[in-house]
């Protein structure tokens, strides 16, 4: 059959029931075979946009992301998607066309050097040399993407290449001798890190996006509940523990309550689980956490020690490991009073300090507001996407989420334009949930396109834009700490984003109104089809609180 | 510190950390790859994105014709050497890792010098050579070519001796290393 046949049965093999692209002259083979291939399809608006729904079908389903893209700019436009899940660890596969082999090298029509354009940024890429090794090449990409610490691979198929005629045969196993990674957590390190909890009178558990990959939230929940644990979160992390929870501090980071990160500061112990101590999280690293010791639980043995000195290192999968270490906890019976002086401390902060803002009294959305709006709206009981800004840090401080892959947003590249492809892949992957993306004024215009995409194919998501007129997240640190000049960062009244939803074939909405802002949204959420509700909020409000970059969790404002 | 209820005892105090370890020594690296076309691109990305500076590189064959050797020396007193490794590990085409122990460890570089025997030097290199065991690989009226093998120490006493001759250029090829003993590198 032909190679591209091949790599049909090999996705169907793998499992893949959809997948997200758009074709051009050097994946024309590729194409012809997704004709009667009986795989899902999903003609997006721009490879970039392709890509980010696979980020946001693989965070919501925990499944495997497919994008394709042609050779070239096909792939150059993908490029943005593969770094960003490189840095929160998002599975997807990336299969690139290539020009012809007898091309290479000469600068051939469309030709970009796409495994070397990516190298820095890909967890592992292939580069197909003989047509022959396409099945158990694309075995091995979804191997590697999918175990250890998950990531993007891209699988790069030269035109020539994909239209051999080969001999199939199913590959059933893959080959890969420098690839193994570290599941089980050694016994020895479990057992240390539970006599560790247990003599610590000031412990935090923290919580990162790995226990949410890992499908490890209950079992978190779990070590949290085996006494009375502080838990908090990182913005990736969120869901991975049950909020509103009396054990649940909130965020902790840049952006995180004050609890939280007076707890981070205080503590003496720290178990890190499934969190790379980004530097949102440490601030000022040589004032961070002055006080504690750190056990840090990760499947990735370069992210120990690689920020912060950890004193028990445990590297595995949280899956594993959690329940073990709830185990040899338990087995101590350590006496949980030890803990109730701290968490007088904590209850102090936690009424001293709570999430707040100042309400509107007349009409006005505050953008604290709309998104505690939309959690009354969706009891709750949604995936959000969010793009990249203000909004995204209001909804990860106001939407409590209470289950894992419930809360999709671009933490570590920070991608304004992922939220509404997210959101369409999330729809696809989990087609029976309510699917909301949160966006702002500006991200959103990053990829609209795909609403494009969401008519033709009736992906009935609901995007809500935090619209404040400016590039809200830039002014804010304008205001702050650049003298209040104001730097290209205004956006104004473009476009009509409700000609635009009705252009595209979407619903738009506009709500200016906070008194009936709950049923206006509902009703939005009970409109069939994609929606796009264009929702206008105070222009000039800030995110609070703060750490200012480079300082420490006590010089936090606001 | 008997903790109430705690079986054991442990103080929190007693826990050291295991922060990347700068050494401050010089390190060699021993690190079997996969014989495959761009693996030394990925190496040498990794270590360009990380901000890890080489010292010397060398690559080459090994009996197994789809394993190919990479030696490379860097600083310890630059580098964590083990987020060096780590990091390495996680590119799938390395094989195995050795930071291999100074002590137990064969390490050999070769090198070229082409001095300048204008004035009356040419009989002084030649004894340097035989002092070195270095061989006279060409001979000009006006030049000669040593060629010295040792480890990287040796190579430096070499040219620090030659080079008020006139050394005209050189080259050397990074060290290769390979541990002392029965067992494999
Ligand atoms: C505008 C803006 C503001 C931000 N402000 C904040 C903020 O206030 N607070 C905040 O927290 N973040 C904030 N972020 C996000 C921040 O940049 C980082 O993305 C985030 O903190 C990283 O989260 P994480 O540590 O959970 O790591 P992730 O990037 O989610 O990494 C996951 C870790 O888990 C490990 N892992 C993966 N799988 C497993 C497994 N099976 N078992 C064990 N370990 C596993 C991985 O090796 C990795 O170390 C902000 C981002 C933006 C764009
Ligand atoms: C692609 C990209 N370009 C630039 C930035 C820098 N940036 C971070 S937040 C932000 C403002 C986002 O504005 P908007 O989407 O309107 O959200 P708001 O902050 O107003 O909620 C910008 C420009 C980015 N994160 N991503």
């Amino acid at each position: 059959m032909r190679a591209v046949d091949a790599l049909m049965e090999c996705l169907k093999a793998e499992g893949v029931d959809v997948v997200f692209g758009l074709p051009g002259g050097a994946n024309l083979p590729t194409y012809d075979a997704f004709y009667d291939a009986g795989i899902r399809h999903i003609l997006v608006r721009h490879e970039a946009g392709g890509g980010h729904a696979a980020e946001g079908y693989a965070k919501a389903s925990g499944k495997v992301g497919v994008s394709l893209g042609t050779s070239g700019p096909g792939a150059t436009n993908l490029v943005t998607p593969i770094c960003d899940a490189m840095m929160d660890s998002v599975p997807v596969v990336f299969i690139t066309g290539q020009v012809r082999t007898e091309l290479l090298g000469t600068d051939g029509f469309q030709e970009a050097d796409t495994i070397g354009i990516t190298m820095p940024i890909v967890k592992h890429s292939f580069m197909i040399q003989h047509p022959l090794e396409i099945p158990r090449t694309v075995h091995e990409a979804f191997h590697v993407a999918r175990t250890g610490r998950p990531g993007p691979v891209v699988v790069d198929i030269p035109q020539d290449l994909s239209r051999a005629d080969i001999p199939y045969e199913p590959v059933s196993d893959v080959h890969l001798p420098g690839y193994q990674p570290t599941i089980d957590g050694n016994q020895k390190q479990i057992r240390l890190a539970a006599k560790a909890l247990a003599n610590s009178r000031r412990p935090v558990i923290y919580a990162g996006g790995g226990v949410v990959g890992a499908n490890a939230g209950p079992e978190l929940t779990e070590l949290g509940l085996a006494d009375k644990f502080p838990v908090t979160c990182t913005v990736m992390g969120l869901g991975g523990f049950p909020a509103p929870h009396e054990q649940w501090l909130g965020m902790l980071g840049m952006h995180g309550t004050r609890a939280a990160n007076y707890a981070i500061d205080e503590a003496d112990l720290i178990v890190g689980i499934g969190a790379r101590f980004d530097d949102r999280i440490t601030g000022k690293l040589s004032e961070f956490a002055p006080r504690a010791k750190f056990i840090h639980i990760d499947i990735d043995p370069a992210e120990i020690s690689k920020n912060v000195p950890a004193h028990i290192p445990i590297v595995g999968d949280a899956k594993n490991i959690i329940p073990r270490l709830t185990a040899e906890y338990r087995a101590l019976a350590p006496d949980p009073a030890r803990l109730e002086e701290w968490w007088s401390r904590i209850r102090t902060w936690q009424e001293r300090h709570p999430l707040h803002y100042e309400d509107s009294t007349d009409g006005e959305i505050k953008p604290q507001y709309m998104i505690q709006a939309l959690y009354q709206a969706t009891e709750g009981d949604a995936i959000v996407t969010s793009d990249v800004g203000q909004h995204q840090m209001w909804t990860a401080q106001y939407y409590h989420f209470n289950q894992p892959r419930r809360w999709i947003n671009s933490g570590g590249l920070g991608t304004m334009g992922f939220g509404l492809p997210a959101a369409m892949g999330a729809k696809v992957g989990c087609p029976d949930k309510t699917v909301v993306c949160v966006s702002g004024d500006g991200s959103v215009q990053m990829n609209m396109q795909e609403l494009a995409t969401c008519a033709q194919e009736d992906i009935a998501i609901k995007v809500f834009i935090m619209n404040n007129g400016y590039l809200g997240m830039v002014r804010q640190w304008q205001e702050l700490f650049w003298d209040k000049r104001y730097s290209q960062v205004e956006t104004g009244q473009w476009p009509d984003f409700v000609k635009v939803a009705e252009a595209y074939g979407a619903t738009g909405m506009r709500f200016e109104d906070k008194n009936t802002l709950v049923s206006d949204m509902k009703e939005a959420l009970a409109t069939e089809g994609p929606v796009l509700v264009d929702v206008r909020v105070t222009r000039e409000e800030n995110t609070y609180p703060m750490i200012p970059a480079g300082k420490a969790a006590r010089d936090m404002v606001g | 510190m008997g903790e109430p209820a705690t079986k054991e005892v442990l103080s929190l105090d007693e826990l050291e950390a295991v922060a990347g370890l700068r050494t401050g020594r010089k390190h060699i690296l021993s690190i079997l790859v996969e014989n495959k076309p761009g693996v030394l691109t990925r190496i040498a990305g990794l270590f360009a994105r990380r901000g890890f500076n080489i010292d010397t590189l060398a690559v080459g064959p090994t009996d197994d014709p789809t394993v190919s050797r990479v030696t490379l020396t860097l600083d310890g007193a630059l580098h964590p050497i083990d987020q060096v490794t780590k990091q390495l590990h996680k590119l799938v085409n390395v094989l195995k890792i050795r930071d291999l122990e100074p002590e137990e460890t064969l390490a050999r570089e070769l090198a070229l010098f082409k001095v300048s025997t204008d004035g009356a030097g040419r009989a002084e290199v030649m004894q340097i050579c035989e002092i070195f065991r270095a061989k006279i690989v060409d001979v000009t009226k006006r030049s000669v070519i040593c060629e010295v093998t040792g480890t990287c120490d040796k190579v430096d006493a070499f040219e620090r001796l030659v080079r008020p001759f006139g050394l005209i250029e050189m080259a050397r090829t990074g060290e290769i290393a390979i541990s002392r003993g029965r067992s494999e590198t």
